[in-house]
């Protein structure tokens, strides 16, 4: 179970309006993303669902429980990788999980880090790995978190092209064994496209929902997807939403 | 290698211009001395040694109890450490007597002596170590819902090891500076008080066995501690990208 309820969010801080009447849903094993421009209080609203600040006004609601304000609701993947450096890939894969419920589960983390492609890395440090290496080890770190909402915070934004659209496809692999919820956060067109079920449109600052968005293609997804008509077609109405 | 040469030095000089041994004796005596008078320092030596490392254990440990209260609680670090600098401020030559007049001439004193001394640079290590946690992995903790106490055993403290380890360097190197000082005031045993004795009596040559013994021990607490550092801390503490 995965649900996610946000009504009426509103938040500012001093005079400086950030979020306007935020309100929308993500169903159990949806993967919902809210494109919006640089600095539209993107991640002002994990923080509110987080629940490390409190909404000026409106609720989150996370399987039918209010959890405004309350912290330990949502596994979370932020933008830099924020790897513990003295922790092997192992340790810092099962650091979600040791904040959750202090007890862990490590021969599941060891087969999640091998299907990931990261066997033989078990035991390195987070200085040993590349860009992408490190996103994946931050990935499996929320994914092993055992909440059932994943919030994703613009995860690729700093890996230059080719590592970031293997990372999406594999980013795919990983989700649909699993089919957590997950709300991701882009300012990238196409890969919110790629990925999404539903797109959240953005306006500029103070955020309000331009525009909700099914992207209907079937999954499981491959790259060719991103070279169709239709693809484009939606890829040229994003664009003009996100322009306007 | 600097060191070498400088010894070659002062031993020439001292032979060219003959000066007097309870001025200033030549390495080459001193090194005489060490040997012959072995026997009569060995048990200084040893009680120089327990009491510096008595004193490095109990300081660190009141160092690190320090900080860690003066973290968690920031009411108390306001109040607190303007009070820890000026303890820094009271020459501990001034205050060694006082504790004589104050606890006797037994252990009391000198541990005390040497916690005043140590404890300072782990304390202040240990506190910056905390305070400069990274904070996207402090926000990365509150999203994920770790309390306080997560927050200090799995981000703090272990990101602090590593200056907090610097601190304990320093602090190893003092406490036996502060174990010889209290030595001076008011033993019956240790090298401080073989190098009182040594004094008042010229015997130069034995003073400065003690100033090598002395610098020696230092050498070596630090070095045990360095070792100690690498088993410890993992990985570099600097923040990766
Ligand atoms: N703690 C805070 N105190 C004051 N203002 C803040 C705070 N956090 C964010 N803001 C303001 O809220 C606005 C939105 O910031 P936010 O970080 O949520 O944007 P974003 O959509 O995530 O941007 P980006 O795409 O660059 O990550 C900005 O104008 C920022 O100055
Ligand atoms: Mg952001």
């Amino acid at each position: 179970m995965g649900k996610l309820e946000v009504q009426n969010l509103m938040k500012s801080f001093g005079s400086n309006q950030v979020l306007h009447q935020l309100s929308f849903s993500i169903q159990d094993g949806e993967f919902v993303s809210i494109l919006g421009p640089s600095g539209s209080g993107k991640s002002t609203l994990f923080n509110l669902i987080g629940g490390i600040m409190k909404p000026d006004r409106g609720s989150i609601h996370l399987n039918d429980r209010d959890i405004t304000g309350l912290r330990g609701n949502i596994s979370y993947m932020p933008q830099a990788p924020s790897l513990f450096p003295w922790r092997t890939v192992l340790q810092n894969v099962l650091l979600g999980e040791e904040i959750a419920h202090g007890k862990v589960d490590e021969e599941q983390a060891r087969a999640m880090i091998m299907k990931a492609g990261l066997e033989g890395y078990e035991d390195a440090y987070p200085h040993e790995l590349s860009g992408g290496m490190k996103q994946r080890v931050s990935f499996l770190r929320s994914m092993k978190s055992p909440q059932s909402l994943l919030c994703l915070d613009e995860p690729f934004s700093a890996l230059d092209e080719f590592t970031r659209a293997e990372m999406q496809k594999w980013l795919l692999s990983i989700w649909e064994q699993h089919r957590r919820s997950i709300l991701f956060v882009t300012h990238n067109i196409e890969e919110a496209l790629f990925l999404s079920d539903r797109i959240i449109v953005l306006s500029q600052k103070p955020a309000a929902i331009k525009k909700e968005l099914v992207i209907p293609f079937v999954r499981p997804r491959d790259e060719e997807l991103v070279l169709s008509n239709a693809f484009l077609e939606y890829k040229t109405q994003l664009y003009y939403e996100l322009r306007e | 290698m600097a060191l070498i040469l400088l010894i070659m030095v002062w031993e020439l000089a001292s032979k060219l211009f003959s000066i007097q041994e309870w001025l200033l004796p030549a390495p080459s005596s001193i090194g005489q001395e060490a040997i012959a008078g072995w026997g009569d320092y060995k048990h200084h030596l040893g009680a120089t040694i327990q009491l510096s490392m008595m004193g490095f254990v109990i300081g660190s440990s009141v160092g690190i109890i320090v900080a860690v209260c003066l973290h968690l609680m920031s009411v108390l670090r306001e109040a607190l450490y303007p009070l820890l600098i000026i303890s820094q401020n009271i020459p501990i030559i001034i205050l060694a007597p006082l504790l004589v007049v104050w606890f006797g001439f037994g252990i009391l004193p000198k541990i005390i002596v040497i916690t005043l001394v140590c404890f300072f640079p782990i304390t202040i290590a240990a506190l910056d170590g905390f305070r400069q946690t990274s904070g996207e992995l402090k926000h990365y903790m509150e999203m994920a819902g770790a309390n306080k106490r997560q927050i200090f055993c799995k981000l703090e403290w272990p990101h602090a090891l590593s200056s907090l380890f610097s601190g304990l360097k320093i602090a190893a190197t003092y406490s036996v500076m502060g174990a010889v000082i209290s030595e001076w005031l008011g033993a019956s045993e240790g090298m401080g008080y073989y190098m009182t004795l040594a004094s008042s009596s010229f015997r130069t040559d034995r003073v400065f066995v003690a100033i090598l013994f002395i610098v020696t021990l230092s050498l070596l607490f630090f070095t045990l501690l360095s070792y100690a550092e690498r088993k410890v801390v993992k990985a570099p503490a600097q923040q990766e990208d």
